[in-house]
């Protein structure tokens, strides 16, 4: 074990799969050379794998995209990095017209392992175009998995098992978390599977589902929940798309309320999803309507900080929530 | 003029070779648009008016180890590949065993993975990045092969051709990009399309060559294309060329071009026809005879007649699989 940031652990899950297999390859744009990317998460990967494993491409995003998936059908296993989530725009059409469906048009005779990096998320004063949760324009596409760790020790296992997968893998990085959480992770070699949520804190009052920074404001404010007397089941979705449908449901049905917390908009969310599957599957375990907490329906995040905030589920809007929900 | 066929470095058998691939491209295609007007196929895209260029830029490349991603008016070149006119009938029949889909796509989508041809989607262009992965793996795996794509000109005009060709020129991938161009993006002709005198201008614009050759001249087209394969096969690099070519028929079956191009242009399309330029060329050179040439036609009619009822025969994909190969595990 070791202190580790969020940052820190998906840097060491890349470096250990890059030294596991040889076929594995990463680029973007800054990602090369000594720099590292502008986070820094491949910092020291081209001085160790080399120039032609770890290496820049220009800025053209679509590029990345089909460059991707041309090396997974030639045997290698390409992980593209978008510089922020906001920037995969360019490439949706690779993503989905051609990463998505690879397998399933083939039958599986080609196909396109892919881990593509999308840093996303706000509080970091990143405005309208570095804030975004994008993973809504990607969900829902058949072929395509997205999934996204919210504490450091997901985030090495998850980003390891994200280069095994052999579908291609949109992995979402919460920049707010990158320095923010620190934590106990293992330094040897671990899978966080793929396609599973993860119930974080057991309890039988209420039932929170959200992922990244919100799923971190919910911990901390069950905790406080439970010096009022109310127990909060949380759970990190983890696996966005496909959904774990299974454990979502089991979790809704354990407590009958049921809080979804997303920092993206409220409308066409993943929330949203999530909701119709309770709906369909719990309707008469639940003793409460459905929850829905998220940002307001503006195009994005706007920067002036007053602004910001507004946009922002904070600590204490979920928080607030969950108490309402308990009383209900 | 057309370059003479000697100079070509092929021999007699190779240059006849290059015809009953030329004559296949021309019969089997006549054959699909035949089985889509009867309602045995419900689309065909052609490229008929292609071939000769085709056939003169596959036979440049060495098919047991280059890989090809074509767009939907190869056929020809893809016959030249390797793949048979069962395997294109498997897929305009939409059946189990296509090689190209297996049933999972539209007709004309071809892909072969026996025949290292990578699948392609209908989104035009997206292949030209996809081919910078392909070609970056040889340079990874410090392989020799090529890697060929192809778009048309109207594609060709999409942001990720650009980017794609751009990339190839940083990196000097062995990559041999081909824009096919007929003039037409389905009905807008080439003064609505680009304001460039050539699109083989682009290559020097991303540090490569760029060719435009007469895709109606077999000799011009390959010694065209065994110089850029050798060269980027060496490690010198990408190369682009633009292969000027006519488009015989309408945009797809779904079109009719009787309503955007004038009498004039389609009276004038018999003159253009490559397959005919090619056979008065083999006559006046004395490597076949109207005689030998009826003969071969009559020999790959019978192919592409048995092709046919052994494709219609073959069983059709399964309704209950309709989910299966989405993700690697199902």
């Amino acid at each position: 074990m070791a202190m580790m940031t969020y940052l820190e652990a998906i840097h060491q899950g890349i470096e250990e799969e890059m030294a596991r297999d040889e076929n594995v390859v990463i680029f973007g744009e800054d990602v090369g050379g000594v720099k590292g990317g502008v986070f820094g998460v491949t910092k020291g990967l081209a001085e160790k794998f080399g120039d032609d494993r770890c290496f820049n491409t220009p800025l053209t995003e679509g590029l990345i995209g089909g460059l991707a998936v041309g090396l997974g059908t030639v045997g290698y296993r390409a992980i593209g990095e978008f510089q922020f989530a906001d920037y995969l725009l360019p490439a949706v059409n690779q993503l989905i017209s051609e990463a998505s469906r690879m397998r399933y048009r083939t039958q599986g005779d080609w196909t396109a392992p892919i881990t593509f990096r999308a840093p996303y998320g706000g509080g970091v004063r990143g405005g309208l175009y570095h804030s975004q949760s994008t993973e809504k324009v990607l969900f829902g596409q058949p072929g395509l998995r997205i999934v996204t760790p919210s504490s450091p020790r997901d985030a090495k296992g998850l980003i390891k098992a994200a280069i095994r997968c052999d579908d291609p893998v949109v992995f979402y990085e919460h920049k707010r978390l990158y320095r923010l959480l620190k934590e106990d992770v293992p330094e040897d070699d671990y899978i966080v599977p793929i396609d599973k949520a993860n119930v974080v804190r057991e309890g039988d009052d209420i039932t929170v589902i959200g992922y990244g920074m919100v799923l971190n404001h919910a911990l901390k404010a069950a905790e406080t929940l439970s010096k009022e007397g109310y127990e909060a089941e949380v759970v990190d979705v983890r696996s966005i798309y496909p959904l774990d449908k299974e454990t979502l449901v089991k979790a809704a049905k354990k407590t009958g309320k049921v809080l979804l917390v997303t920092e993206d908009n409220l409308e066409g969310s993943v929330m949203s999803e999530i909701s119709a599957i309770i709906a369909e599957e719990a309707l008469f375990d639940l003793d409460s309507p459905i929850r829905r907490l998220a940002g307001p329906d503006s195009p994005s995040m706007p920067y002036a900080l007053p602004l910001e905030r507004e946009f922002l589920v904070s600590e204490e809007k979920v928080l607030k929530a969950m108490r309402e929900l308990a009383e209900f | 003029m057309m370059k003479k066929l000697k100079e070509s470095g092929l021999s007699k058998e190779e240059i006849i070779q290059a015809y009953r691939h030329v004559l296949m491209g021309r019969r089997l295609d006549e054959r699909l648009w035949q089985l889509t007007r009867i309602g045995k196929t419900s689309f065909n895209i052609s490229g008929q008016g292609h071939e000769v260029g085709q056939v003169a830029m596959a036979m440049a490349f060495e098919h047991e180890k280059d890989y090809f991603l074509p767009y939907y008016r190869d056929m020809t070149p893809c016959l030249v590949w390797g793949m048979t006119p069962k395997d294109i009938m498997l897929g305009s029949l939409g059946k189990e065993d296509d090689p190209s889909s297996h049933g999972r796509q539209m007709p004309n989508h071809y892909g072969s993975k026996e025949h290292n041809i990578i699948s392609h989607s209908s989104t035009v262009s997206t292949q030209y990045t996809v081919a910078t992965g392909v070609a970056y793996g040889a340079q990874l795996a410090k392989k020799d092969y090529v890697t060929l794509t192809t778009t048309g000109e109207g594609s060709a005009n999409q942001g990720e051709v650009q980017e794609a060709m751009n990339f190839a020129g940083v990196k000097k991938l062995p990559l041999i990009f081909v824009i096919e161009n007929n003039g037409y993006a389905i009905s807008v002709g080439r003064d609505e399309q680009y304001a460039s005198e050539k699109l083989s201008d682009r290559g020097p614009a991303f540090g490569m060559t760029g060719i435009q050759v007469n895709g109606n001249d077999f000799v011009e087209s390959y010694l065209a294309f065994k110089k850029v394969v050798e060269d980027a096969r060496k490690g010198f690099g990408p190369a682009l060329i633009e292969m000027m070519v006519t488009r015989l028929t309408s945009h797809s079956a779904d079109d009719d071009h009787s309503v955007y191009r004038s009498k004039e242009d389609i009276e004038n399309l018999k003159k253009n026809d490559g397959l005919l330029l090619f056979e008065k060329q083999l006559i006046d050179e004395g490597y076949l005879t109207r005689e030998q040439m009826k003969e071969i036609d009559a020999e790959l009619k019978k192919e592409i007649n048995q092709a046919t009822d052994e494709a219609e025969a073959m069983p059709d994909p399964k309704a209950e699989d309709i989910l299966k190969a989405v993700y690697a595990d199902k």
